[in-house]
């Protein structure tokens, strides 16, 4: 606001003084120069009427010669002033208009709207950097669940982008380089009501200047950044990054769970999916027999070092190896949409295909073709763009990968709830009969819709009842009870602890007799509307007395002490 | 020399003469405040408020602030003259000039703060 007002006063200054010139001269005129009254004595115009005179004429509103007719005299002088006067007020008026048009102007008024929308912004938000592929699906995936988020990016045409996209919430997205503290400052980063940042523009040197300036300006936020090299990934970590992502690792990472145990990958599909999706139908990847691996970038690296580490048989397809290098054990040259490459690979004999190159046509194109030479491959496609969404589901593939959104995706949960993170690595630990009996529980609780996960810290907050239970009427609460239903405590809710964090101790998937204690935080998956009814349990001290008990003490004071005697 | 400058302090240092040349003599006596005296200083201490648009120093901001004091003494020492002369009728009666005079001088003092303020600057920036 500050610079529209200087930019308005430093450009206006000459106009107005032209037209507070010409006003002068016409009344002091006015004023000098003799006229007549309507007997027909001299008269002197006063300055009162002679401003009022000018200010009428001047906006060519034009009431008259008042009070009296003028003479030729006055007459000769209003010709010259008019003029004087009409042009100064186009002058200052076309100034102005060129003004409020003109860029710098525009430009403050931008800003100044912005930083007055995230004043006044009075909802927790999560500030993105960086406005990519990834950071769209993020914003996306966010506002679905009603999250408010602030989009900073240091092109126009990417925030401009933004209003076309049929977001939920509105979100304000401001132009501007993230290497700039100040513009970080403007996006909220020292608003009291932002509660993370995620730094995901492509290039390293942005997002670790992100990461310094909100771990030196705000230590309190959780900050998410993207590395795409390990000596950047090692340098954030040494300053207390909470989440480091590194694409091509995650998406590699994935695929290796996909291979390696359906059954976690499932669970992780399930559990992590967008709300109210259908389930995803289960995957059995071959475990054994050669692949072939279509494209060796960045991608392709990490996909290739992930499938060698399982012990899989892997022949590498890349058309330029001179620019990306070649595995150990060589590649064929080639881009893989031609029949002749693919027969090179030996694909008659494999049993899985991987076409992860850069782009969408010729993974399809690579699909297709890899399809006739062998009808019975298992097709993993990478797609890239998301515009593509029609025909990369014409295609069929067993497994489509959309790197961006298996990011987006992973930083939503990490932003939304942290312990699914961690439940998924301790899952790992575990055999993959374990995940396949979990999915089996899973598809009992749900309804043919991704289950709802969320997370429960037994605080006054998020539950008063249990926690002052616990606390100063030294109850005990069990798990088992929680998962009871609130209207007939003999039903259970549809819910499964996942985790629970029980005095600094991570439990998986706690017992029904497990104890409760103040500060525990419980990762519950249930299905949808199920947690607004455990509220009940957890914040209704009548609730919770049911439930416990199976009977419901008198409230008030008088009734109180008429049950006791 | 820069012409800049001569404008800015010539206009700010006409608009405290000026301003000074009105509320000189007896403060009832309306033969010694001519009206047309009035209305340079009102003309004059608008220019001075007009370039001092824009200024984004400390000093600048003071100023500014000055001059619009003055403007303020100086409209309401006006509009009385027009009520009393047009509205009213009451006619410049020694009551109501020593109530324009006493106005216009405290113009004139923040006209004299201003042209201080001018002072100070300008010796603090000598080199």
């Amino acid at each position: 606001m500050d610079s529209i007002v200087y930019i308005v006063f430093r450009r206006m200054r000459q106009p107005l003084l032209t037209l507070l010139l010409a006003y002068s001269v016409s009344i002091l005129g006015l004023v000098l120069i003799p006229g007549q009254d309507d007997a027909g004595q001299p008269w002197h115009m006063g300055f009162f009427h002679a401003f009022y005179f000018v200010s009428f004429m001047s906006t060519t509103i034009g009431f008259g010669e008042i009070p009296y007719p003028f003479t030729d005299a006055q007459r000769m002088w209003v010709i010259f002033t008019i003029y004087a006067t009409v042009i100064s007020w186009i002058y200052a008026i076309g100034t102005l208009l060129a003004l409020i048009q003109g860029d710098a102007f525009q430009n403050a008024l931008t800003v100044g709207r912005f930083a007055r929308r995230i004043r006044r912004l009075t909802d927790t938000f999560i500030l993105i950097v960086g406005y990519g592929s990834i950071g769209r699906e993020l914003v996306m995936a966010l506002t679905d669940r009603q999250q408010h988020v602030v989009v900073l990016d240091s092109d126009q045409q990417r925030i401009n982008l933004m209003s076309l996209q049929n977001l939920r919430e509105s979100v304000p997205g401001f132009c501007g380089n993230a290497k700039n503290p100040d513009n970080l400052t403007r996006a909220g980063l020292t608003h009291p009501q932002c509660s993370a940042v995620v730094a995901l523009t492509d290039s390293n040197a942005v997002n670790l200047k992100v990461a310094i300036t909100s771990k030196l300006l705000r230590p309190d936020l959780t900050l998410v950044s993207r590395a795409d090299s390990a000596e950047v990934e090692k340098n954030m970590e040494s300053f207390g990054t909470d989440y480091i992502v590194d694409p091509f690792e995650t998406f590699a990472m994935h695929l290796s769970i996909a291979l390696q145990s359906p059954g976690l990958h499932l669970l992780g599909e399930w559990l992590g999916g967008n709300s109210h999706d259908p389930l995803a139908e289960p995957i059995y990847p071959p475990q054994q027999g050669q692949w072939v691996l279509c494209g060796y970038g960045r991608f392709g690296k990490a996909v290739y070092e992930r499938l060698t580490r399982e012990g899989l048989d892997v022949v590498v397809i890349e058309a330029t190896p001179e620019k990306t290098g070649s595995p150990p054990a060589g590649c064929v040259v080639g881009k893989g949409t031609e029949a002749a490459t693919l027969m090179e690979a030996n694909i008659d004999t494999a049993v899985g295909i991987v076409a992860g190159t850069d782009r969408d046509v010729d993974n399809l194109s690579i699909i297709m073709t890899a399809r006739e030479l062998n009808p019975d491959l298992f097709v993993i496609l990478r797609q890239n763009q998301r515009t593509n969404n029609t025909i990369v589901k014409a295609v069929h593939a067993n497994m489509v990968m959309h790197p961006s959104q298996i990011i987006a995706n992973k930083i939503r949960l990490l932003l939304a709830t942290p312990m699914l993170q961690e439940f998924m690595l301790l899952a790992k630990g575990e055999e993959d009969d374990w995940a396949c009996e979990l999915v089996s529980r899973l598809i009992a609780i749900s309804s043919e819709e991704v289950p709802d996960v969320w997370e429960v810290t037994i605080d006054e907050t998020d539950a008063e009842a249990v926690h002052s239970a616990l606390t100063t009427k030294g109850k005990v609460v069990a798990i088992g009870d929680l998962e009871r239903n609130p209207r007939e405590r003999k039903r259970h809710l549809p819910v499964i602890p996942l985790l629970m964090i029980h005095r600094g101790a991570r439990i998986l998937l706690p017992r029904k007799d497990q104890k409760v204690s103040a500060g525990d935080t419980i990762l519950w998956c249930s299905r949808y509307s199920v947690q607004s009814k455990m509220a009940w349990t957890l914040q209704h001290p009548v609730a919770l007395e049911y439930v416990l008990q199976g009977k419901t003490e008198p409230r008030s004071w008088i009734f109180r002490r008429l049950m006791r005697q | 020399m820069n012409s800049e400058k001569v404008i800015f302090n010539f206009f700010i240092v006409l608009a405290l003469t000026l301003n000074f040349g009105f509320v000189f003599g007896a403060i009832e006596d309306p033969s010694h405040h001519p009206v047309y005296e009035l209305f340079a200083v009102i003309v004059v201490n608008l220019i001075a408020t007009i370039l001092k648009f824009g200024d984004r120093t400390q000093v600048g901001a003071i100023l500014l602030s000055t001059s619009l004091v003055a403007l303020l003494q100086l409209f309401v020492a006006a509009i009385i003259w027009f009520a009393a002369s047009y509205v009213t009728g009451t006619g410049l009666s020694p009551a109501v000039m020593a109530s324009i005079v006493s106005l216009s001088a405290g113009a004139v003092l923040a006209n004299v703060v201003s042209v201080i303020l001018l002072l100070i600057e300008t010796v603090m920036l000598r080199r």
